[in-house]
């Protein structure tokens, strides 16, 4: 058995185990299953070979006669691998306290989707891709629906029925891709040359079903219910991790299976990604629940990732990728901000807090810390990833560009009044007064995830290192059919002083 | 005569055994239930046995009207072992009331499903349907004092009757226009031109098939029947009946009417399109877990049907397996039902009763859970795997439009499916205390069927594929 298999093998043993164990059992079964999952992603980012051959870590056994259980991961696999065993003990740890009833059906659940969620980006064949992808529906909804909040049951309808109906459109176009190439390998489906007219087709069932688990404008609607309803853990995971999917299924499939589609269709992604960062900026603004708030900056941020992904450029992908694996641990660590306070007062409304900096400091520096990297602070991660793809979407077209840029101000405004409201301000009702600062299991939490944070601001290279190679693979295939962009850059010679365009030049000549 | 004879042991078996029990019941009394059981049981056994060592035999016996095939062969299987179950499950819920009418006709049901799976001329098959028929109307109201079943009894013998009628009008029809009732030689003639009388013929015929494997717009049976019949009962009417009725419309419309595709591939796809949306949308307000179920089938049989309409080897090795997991999946999620008792030993057939039950019997929460989503074919789950291949059988068939559609229509399926772990799971507990329980024997079977429907079944693929195909192989 790889090491793959093992660490898909680890969490499957302890979910079965945990469904049989006491509540105290369970949660530590959960924690030791997830430590050692995040070890033995520690061990596979140690031994990825940078530069090396495209796939690692290949397995293949060939189990099911029709398909194989074929893994393997390249770099950005790796990435995200590594953001999900990483979120993983974090989100046990979040619901030690918080989660009473059925303690061990919840962390059964919970390492479920561990497995699905590293299956999904382990997967190197069609069809086991998509039933990893399609079985995270089934734990999720039961996480959201038993131990979520009011209003709990509604929103996990719409979470399940919402993204099923997005993904069946896609099993149908995997069914044409199977007949037309002849195999369900992924590698070589990636090499493959669809007749144009199919990919248009190919495309557009793949976009139903990544849009909505994106989640892109206008079919973002279940997140906010699914978010606000979820216990804190299961926000955690659904931002960190599950928002990831689609994004992830954007690069590893539509954009170089489908090159001349994605290309002739481009438009509709950066329309749709324009609208979702303005329309959905704003909206955040108006919110008055802090989970509701958070979730539809994530929208907003994924609005960026595609814009990104589709803008062709290294820098471009690059970056939307160095947002996913940002807003993946800031999202996780910002929902987990919400859940802290939630514990203590039961209620996610902004206006109920104020004030908290005076009896809660060391949470106020933490919050301060994921606010900052959520807007793009130099120096938090958020400010990688932001830059680098804004850069890259510079390049194919300055109107995109332009109005994603506007995102990052209204991020700016709606993350600084969420804080503004809720730790400073008068200290001034009782019930606040007498929240105490961060345990130790809290601080345990929220110190590695600042530590990411940080280190992916200082350091990107030790993120993007390992992706480079597989984006500059994604970025040959698709520059036969890539439009020429407007921004007609001259990198790094900028023009004579007083040309008009010379300051967004510089900007978008960098890296 | 007689070499035929050596071809039909699996018949000759349930015959002789059938009758035997019969006996036994006559003589031994309605109290000696372990005798009869036994005798009934231990026929479906040998009449399987003799299914497996008829294997590879490929021939048609009594001038042409019955084949021995692989794929009748794999018919009978399913259809014997879903009956073999029913039989052993019966008692517990008959509690006194169990006599030995019960597996006699069960017996002769299934040997009735034999036929109807193993014929190759139009006499054949009305004869097995009807021998089928008679003792599923009988068992339906088998519970005499009870007015359901009697009303279901009732319902399912008028309306069964009335099928029975168009399906012989669409026999006699096409006997008239193409002068034989023999499927190879329909099939010859409807390779030549078609007419009028022809496609009137199909049209009846495959009405009158489609009342039998529930169908939309001939459903209208059987959320009646599921409910009032008693459970094991149903059981048997969600299983065996099936998979002969399906086997039978498969082999007529491949065979006897497999050049005139153009004629019956319309028909195929809106009694597929319409079972799945109407069985999805019926299914929404049930509040009892058998008209659920019922519903449930409806839409089912939507999807098998998709196979069938592709009309391609792919299209029928997928209608099988299709069937072979659906089988599992019925049977487990009747079990489960049929161990949902009250305090005072009633059964629980509402499903608000069933809210908490995740935590009252958290494994029968669970395997129903299981058995829900599978039927829904969510992955990772094993239901999932019949439905790729009724899809793709689709697509290969140059039939998007149709796989589209079905599978959207799928997504109204799933609703009821996740509202009833809804019920068990999120919801308060309700006040009726479920307690039921059942034997280790029950038990087993339910989590057998349950663990391979989880993501073991994929394991058997490899097996599920050589089989359905070799049986598939047959038709083409």
């Amino acid at each position: 058995m790889g090491i793959l298999s093992l660490m898909l093998a680890i969490p499957a043993v302890a979910a079965i185990a945990c469904l049989f164990a006491g509540d105290r059992n369970a949660r530590l079964i959960a924690l030791a299953a997830t430590l050692a999952d995040f070890a033995l992603g520690c061990v596979l980012w140690a031994q990825f070979d940078i530069g090396g051959a495209q796939w690692q870590f290949v397995e293949r056994a060939d189990l099911f006669g029709r398909f194989q259980w074929a893994l393997g991961i390249d770099g950005m696999a790796l990435m995200l691998i590594m953001l999900s065993v990483f979120l993983m003990p974090l989100c046990i740890l979040a619901s030690w306290d918080a989660i009473k009833s059925r303690v061990g059906l919840y962390m059964a659940m919970f390492l479920i989707m561990e497995v699905v969620m590293i299956g999904v980006f382990m997967a190197q064949d069609l069809l086991l891709f998509y039933i990893f992808f399609e079985a995270g529906l089934i734990p999720m909804y039961f996480i959201i629906g038993i131990w979520g909040g009011a209003n709990r049951k509604y929103a996990a309808f719409k979470f399940f029925l919402y993204t099923l109906l997005g993904s069946v459109l896609m099993l149908i176009a995997m069914i044409a891709m199977i007949a037309e190439a002849g195999t369900t390998d992924i590698p070589t489906l990636l090499n493959y040359d669809f007749p144009v007219e199919m990919q248009t087709w190919l495309w557009l069932a793949f976009f139903a079903s990544l849009a909505v688990k994106m989640p892109m404008w206008p079919v973002h609607t279940w997140l906010p219910d699914a978010h606000v309803q979820a216990p804190t853990a299961g926000s955690m995971i659904l931002a960190g991790v599950l928002l990831k999917l689609g994004a992830y299924g954007f690069i590893r499939f539509m954009m170089p299976m489908f090159p001349d589609a994605s290309a002739q269709l481009m438009w509709i992604v950066f329309a749709l990604s324009m609208i979702a960062v303005v329309y959905t900026s704003l909206v955040a603004l108006a919110q008055n629940d802090m989970k509701k708030l958070i979730a539809y900056s994530s929208v907003a941020h994924m609005a960026i990732v595609t814009a990104g992904l589709f803008a062709f450029n290294q820098q471009g992908i690059e970056g939307a990728l160095i947002i996913m694996l940002s807003h993946g641990v800031v999202s996780a660590a910002l929902f987990f901000c919400v859940g802290v306070i939630y514990d203590r007062l039961h209620t996610r409304e902004i206006d109920r807090y104020g004030g908290l900096a005076v009896n809660m400091p060391a949470y106020a520096l933490f919050f301060m810390l994921f606010t900052m990297a959520s807007i793009g602070l130099p120096g938090t991660s958020g400010f990688v990833g932001e830059f680098l793809s804004l850069a890259g979407i510079y390049e194919a077209s300055s109107w995109v560009a332009f109005v994603c840029t506007t995102g990052i101000i209204l991020g700016a405004a709606y993350m600084l009044y969420l804080y503004r409201r809720v730790v400073f301000g008068e200290l001034t009702k009782d019930d606040v007064k007498a929240m105490p600062d961060l345990n130790p299991r809290e601080w345990a939490i929220m110190a590695p995830l600042a530590a990411v944070a940080l280190w992916m601001g200082v350091y990107p290279e030790s993120f993007l290192a390992p992706m480079r190679g597989d984006v500059t693979t994604v970025v040959a295939r698709l520059a036969p059919a890539k439009p020429a962009g407007d921004a007609q850059l001259a990198a790094g010679r900028p023009k004579p002083a007083g040309d008009a365009h010379g300051s967004a030049h510089h900007a978008g000549g960098v890296q | 005569m007689s070499a035929d004879l050596a071809l039909i042991w699996p018949e000759l078996i349930l015959t002789i055994g059938g009758l035997i029990t019969l006996l036994l019941g006559t003589f031994a009394g309605d109290r000696q239930v372990g005798l009869y059981q036994l005798a009934a049981m231990l026929t479906l056994g040998a009449a399987a046995v003799a299914v497996v060592a008829l294997f590879g035999v490929e021939a048609s016996v009594f001038s042409g009207t019955l084949a021995v095939d692989g794929f009748g062969g794999f018919a009978k299987l399913l259809i014997y072992a879903a009956s073999f179950v029913c039989i052993l499950i019966a008692p517990r819920f008959f509690t006194g009331g169990m006599r030995a009418e019960y597996p006699v006709l069960i017996l002769f049901a299934a040997l009735g499903m034999g036929i109807m799976a193993s014929a190759r001329d139009l006499m054949t098959l009305y004869i097995g349907l009807e021998l089928n028929s008679l003792a599923a109307y009988v068992l339906a109201s088998f519970m005499r004092t009870d007015e359901r079943s009697s009303e279901a009894g009732l319902k399912y013998f008028v309306l069964g009757a009335l099928a029975s009628g168009m399906l012989l009008y669409g026999i006699s029809l096409i006997y008239g226009f193409s002068g034989t009732t023999d499927f190879a030689a329909i099939a010859v003639r409807m390779g030549g031109e078609m007419n009028i009388g022809l496609v009137f013929g199909i049209v009846f015929m495959l009405a009158g098939l489609g009342f039998k494997i529930s169908a939309v717009p001939f459903h209208m049976w059987t959320p009646d029947v599921y409910e009032g019949a008693p459970t094991p009962v149903t059981t048997f009417f969600a299983s065996a009946p099936k998979v002969a009725a399906m086997a039978l419309m498969t082999r007529v419309v491949v065979d006897a009417m497999g050049p005139a595709i153009g004629a019956w591939q319309q028909i195929v796809i809106f009694l597929a399109l319409a079972s799945i949306i109407l069985g999805a949308v019926g299914a929404i307000g049930q509040k009892n877990i058998k008209r659920l179920l019922a519903y449930s089938s409806i839409n089912n049989v939507g999807f098998i049907l998709i196979g069938l309409a592709a009309g391609t080897q792919a299209g029928v090795e997928a209608v099988l397996t299709y069937l072979l997991v659906y089988v599992v999946t019925t049977i487990g999620s009747f079990l489960v039902v049929l161990q949902l008792r009250d305090a005072a030993g009633n059964q629980v057939e509402s499903i608000p009763a069933l809210a908490g039950l995740s935590q009252r019997r958290p494994g029968l929460a669970a395997a129903l859970s299981v058995f829900l989503l599978s039927l829904a074919g969510i992955p990772p789950l094993f239901g999932f795997w019949p439905k790729y291949l009724v899809f793709e059988a689709a697509v290969n068939a140059n039939l998007v439009p149709l796989a589209v559609a079905g599978i959207v229509a799928s997504v109204i399926g799933a609703f009821y499916y996740i509202a009833v772990i809804k019920t068990m799971y999120f919801d308060d507990a309700s006040d009726v205390e479920v307690a039921g329980g059942g034997n280790a024997v029950e038990g087993a079977i339910v989590t057998a069927s349950a663990l391979w429907l989880s993501v073991v079944g994929y394991l058997f693929i490899p097996v599920l594929a050589v089989a359905s195909a070799s049986a598939a192989a047959v038709l083409f």
